[in-house]
């Protein structure tokens, strides 16, 4: 399944790489991209796991980006 | 923002004063220091110290603090506060360049409709068009932009349609005729019932294409990945050295301002030039190229057109119109009008394309029971009386069957060939027409170093062959059933470099699997044909081919943008590393070598948005 957040305060195109590399790496992903420009993160992964993913993801871009806050789409 | 430029200029003007005056006692020189310092520079710290505490050490606000601060403890005031002022300009004018691409790009995206005016009972309703029902009734006013598509059952009016197309002149819609969401109602008022969801509409498609283009990376944008994945802690490990090795080797060298350079590395060390601009460049590529009707469903996609050698067109529908027109009346012996009656009644029983398309030429209304005695001869034409003559219509079969000499050039297209009483009386020549641009674009595709144009059709060697001949391609296979075609491509796939890609152009109902097969499958006529969006990497949505030149020259700026950036950031930043382990250039060099490229980047990367001249 396939959701879509909108990170506000997404200031540093590095970050938004690493973010993408970190949530890639997650179990269940499929596929998660960070588009630095549209402020957007897609998941694309398994439908059961996906609210453990959802609350990794978020933890991830906390941790990469303090000012930066997942919203949903 | 306002309040960075604020203390970036009070900063600087207390700077400046420290810088100029001599007071006396001395210490005034260093409190103004101080001052412009904390400033400019307090909120660097700041944010520095809360990041130590979130465990990120060695973030730019760190790096700069301990550069600075370093600076000033060795009684260099000047040259820290300098330092940080260029970092915080250098940031601003990056933040403001990046605010801006993104409302470009929000700009690019601005044909999302924001209400409809639905009718519920007697009253006109404003919502939000994902609240809108299929089967609904919605008005569009003059100057509202139409937000589901929908089949018009009431008004007729002119409509722009350019944010889809590309094209600026308007088109006429009236009762009965599907409108495409996007579009913007000029003049009447149209009342239409909805035939699509808002998330199936024509224009959220294009938005959710454009917006998810970019998430197919190209090969540049996998090369930064990579890049930024080694780079990055190169230059950290080579800044660890830089720090402690020359001063154990050499013995000029002091702890201070080895410490001081490798400072400056790490300045460097982040790849965001790249990072930022090369998506940036893409993206407008693909957001420049949509603004012109042509949808580029990824930047992968972008990055093949720009490295096409061999374009492959399908004939019909895409380098013809696919519609049979009369194109010629030859009269023997009555009149042309007479003519064109006489076979345009003869053939009015049948629905075949070649009868409709003479009774369009015709034009009038047929009177059926002027005809009689009407037969199909299956193969040849028809049989039939109209008005007490005796009418045959058909091919040269038919005339030898009836022994009637007749008209014996070749011509390209289908000939009806017509005997009134059993003489001939000429014949009405219906092909399909070529597109208007297909010569052209045959044309620029070859001036564009394009090194084979191929037509493939299931159409006989005749007709096609002089189309071909007739564009200028270099070559045509013809009676081709839909699978040869796959086997044509393949082996034209064969004759292509290495590194070039081929193109196949066909107007997507019935080619899908070619289209497959190509390296980038091209699809015309896009505008309100989902199978065609779906089965293509670029969909033209105009009937043009001459916006496949567009399409590729539009990819071929987009890549030279993004090959500069990568080789001026790369270029500028190894010459800074280079430079300041060297000892020629101090920590400016560095914020150059980090923010300037990434604004210069920026600043490049957004003449990829401007394609309206190509």
């Amino acid at each position: 399944m396939k959701r879509k957040f909108i990170l506000e305060g997404l200031g540093c195109a590095n970050c938004a790489a690493k973010m993408e590399e970190a949530i890639n790496k997650l179990d269940g992903v499929k596929e998660a991209t960070v588009n630095f420009l549209t402020q957007k993160l897609v998941i694309v992964g398994e439908e059961e796991r996906m609210p453990a993913i959802v609350q990794a993801a978020e933890k991830i871009v906390k941790n990469i980006e303090p000012d930066t806050t997942m919203k949903r789409a | 923002m306002k309040k960075q430029l604020w203390q970036i200029g009070i900063g600087t003007f207390l700077f400046f004063t420290a810088l100029v005056i001599k007071p006396n006692p001395e210490w005034i020189k260093t409190v103004l220091y101080l001052i412009s310092y904390s400033i400019v520079g307090g909120v660097v710290i700041k944010k520095a110290v809360k990041n130590i505490f979130r465990g990120k050490v060695f973030d730019e606000n760190f790096l700069m603090a301990i550069a600075t601060i370093g600076a000033m403890l060795i009684n260099e005031y000047a040259e820290g506060i300098a330092v940080m002022l260029l970092y915080q300009v250098g940031e601003l004018f990056q933040d403001y360049a990046v605010d801006k691409s993104r409302k470009s790009i929000a700009e690019l995206m601005d044909i999302r409709p924001d209400y409809a005016n639905v009718k519920r009972g007697d009253e006109l309703v404003r919502v939000d068009p994902d609240e809108v029902k299929l089967g609904d009734v919605i008005i569009i006013k003059a100057g509202e932009r139409v937000p589901l598509d929908g089949k018009v059952i009431a008004g007729s009016s002119m409509v722009d349609t350019s944010a889809l197309t590309g094209e600026s002149a308007p088109r006429a819609v009236e009762v009965g005729q599907e409108i495409l969401s996007g579009c913007i109602n000029i003049n009447g008022v149209i009342t239409a019932e909805v035939i699509k969801d808002y998330e199936e509409s024509t224009v959220s498609k294009i938005l959710d294409l454009v917006e998810n283009a970019s998430n197919k990376k190209s090969h540049s944008e996998r090369f930064i990945t990579k890049f930024a994945r080694y780079y990055t802690p190169i230059v950290v490990i080579l800044a660890v050295f830089l720090a402690f090795v020359p001063p154990l080797l050499i013995e000029k060298a002091t702890f201070s301002s080895s410490i001081y350079a490798a400072l400056s590395f790490l300045v460097v060390s982040c790849p965001c030039a790249l990072v930022i601009s090369i998506p940036l460049t893409f993206f407008g590529g693909i957001g420049g190229a949509s603004k012109r009707g042509v949808l580029v469903k990824g930047s992968n996609h972008l990055e093949a057109l720009a490295k096409t050698e061999i374009v492959v067109f399908d004939k019909t529908g895409t380098l013809t119109k696919g519609v049979f027109n009369v194109q010629e009346v030859v009269p023997v012996g009555i009149a042309k009008e007479e003519l064109l009656e006489l076979v345009a009644y003869a053939e009015s029983y049948s629905n075949h394309p070649i009868s409709e398309s003479l009774k369009r030429a015709y034009g009038k209304e047929i009177d059926n029971n002027l005809v009689t005695d009407a037969k199909e001869l299956s193969g040849l034409g028809v049989r039939a009386t109209v008005e007490g003559k005796r009418i045959l219509a058909g091919n040269a079969k038919l005339m030898q069957e009836f022994s009637i000499p007749h008209f014996e050039e070749n011509l390209i297209g289908t000939v009806v060939h017509v005997a009134v009483n059993d003489q001939y009386a000429g014949y009405v020549l219906i092909a399909d027409e070529v597109k208007e641009d297909s010569a052209q674009a045959i044309n620029e595709l070859k001036e564009a170093n394009i090194k084979q144009t191929v037509m493939l059709t299931g159409d006989n060697k005749d007709i096609a062959g002089k189309v071909a001949a007739q564009l200028g391609l270099d070559d045509v296979y013809t009676e081709l059933l839909p699978s040869d075609k796959v086997e044509k491509v393949e082996k034209l796939l064969l004759q292509k470099s290495a590194k070039g890609k081929l193109a196949f152009v066909g107007d997507g109902l019935n080619d899908a699997p070619v289209l497959a097969r190509a390296d980038i499958g091209i699809a015309m006529g896009g505008l309100g044909s989902d199978a065609a969006i779906e089965a293509a990497d670029v969909v033209i949505m105009t009937d043009e081919p001459s916006k496949i030149v567009t399409a590729m020259r539009i990819a071929r700026k987009t890549l030279s943008i993004a090959k500069q950036n990568i080789i001026f950031a790369i270029g500028v930043k190894v010459g800074v590393l280079v430079l300041t382990a060297l000892g020629v250039v101090t920590m400016w060099a560095a914020i150059f070598g980090d923010v300037g490229v990434t604004i210069i980047a920026i600043l490049n990367s957004f003449r990829a948005l401007n394609v309206s001249r190509l």
